[in-house]
């Protein structure tokens, strides 16, 4: 398990700088997809597999659309569909497609082929988060909803047509 | 107790923290700027997954469980902004509203 969290850590690390260094923001996505997934690996290796699939599904999926969506939005009118031709050229794909291919290959050997050792890594589950989470952090889990709706609010304010002043 | 070293785990949080703080610093683009706090969340809630795994508790998770609803709910709103930058100023510079009237 520990050589799965250095590889990880190595991919995130390095995605990750690929990342902030792209001068398209449409690279700059694929290669945050493929850093969270790496952090999401670290998080698995660590014993966190509830963590790790939560990275996944939140992260990489609902955030990393939603850039994707408002970068989509930002393109639209002329040269549309000669930019699009332009991010699906192989050149751009093929370096975040070798480290998610790097990523899944170390996937398939932590779940299939390397048991995790018990004696080495505790792992914490879902049902231990749940019962913290409603136990002694429940007030917390009330001002988090809070939160979420006054992102809703000002995401929904934000985005009206028709603000004064315009 | 975990073998895993705590410090290579947490150095890896602090890389990761440190390549976010590079970019938001760096990059002029809204949107690089809006990925670049994404990646320091992540770093820190990363950070919190370490602990808590070196101790063997809980809690780290669910510190991560509300750096991502902060993270959910803070990227809801910066795109609103770019959105309303873009279709205002027809730019995503940074310094095209460094000043706050015109």
């Amino acid at each position: 398990m520990e050589i799965a969290f250095y590889i990880a850590a190595a991919i995130a690390m390095l995605a990750t700088l690929l990342t902030v260094t792209r001068l398209d923001a449409v690279h700059a996505l694929l290669y945050l997809i493929v850093s969270l997934l790496a952090v999401a690996v670290v998080l698995y290796t660590l014993g966190a597999p509830f963590a790790a699939a939560l990275e996944v599904i939140v992260y990489a999926g609902a955030i990393v659309v939603l850039f994707v969506f408002v970068v989509m939005m930002l393109n639209l009118g002329r040269g549309a569909s000669a930019q699009e031709r332009r991010w699906l050229a192989p050149s751009m794909w093929v370096g975040p497609g070798l480290l998610a291919l790097a990523l899944i290959g170390e996937v398939i050997a932590v779940t299939g082929w390397i048991a995790p050792d018990p004696n080495r890594i505790q792992v914490i589950g879902a049902q231990q988060i749940g019962a913290m989470l409603f136990g002694p952090y429940l007030l917390a889990v009330e001002l988090a909803s809070m939160l979420l709706l006054a992102g809703l609010v000002g995401a929904y304010h934000l985005g009206r047509r028709g603000l004064p002043g315009h | 107790m975990t073998e895993l070293p705590l410090a290579w785990g947490l150095a890896l949080a602090g890389a990761l923290l440190a390549i976010g703080m590079i970019g938001v610093l760096v990059r002029r683009n809204v949107i690089f700027i809006l990925i670049s706090v994404e990646i320091m969340l992540n770093a820190a809630g990363l950070g919190a997954v370490v602990a808590g795994a070196h101790w063997g508790a809980a809690e780290g998770q669910v510190l991560f469980i509300f750096i991502l609803t902060l993270a959910a709910a803070e990227v809801c709103v910066g795109l609103g902004l770019i959105l309303l930058l873009h279709r205002r100023f027809a730019t995503l510079d940074a310094d095209a509203i460094s000043t706050m009237r015109d």
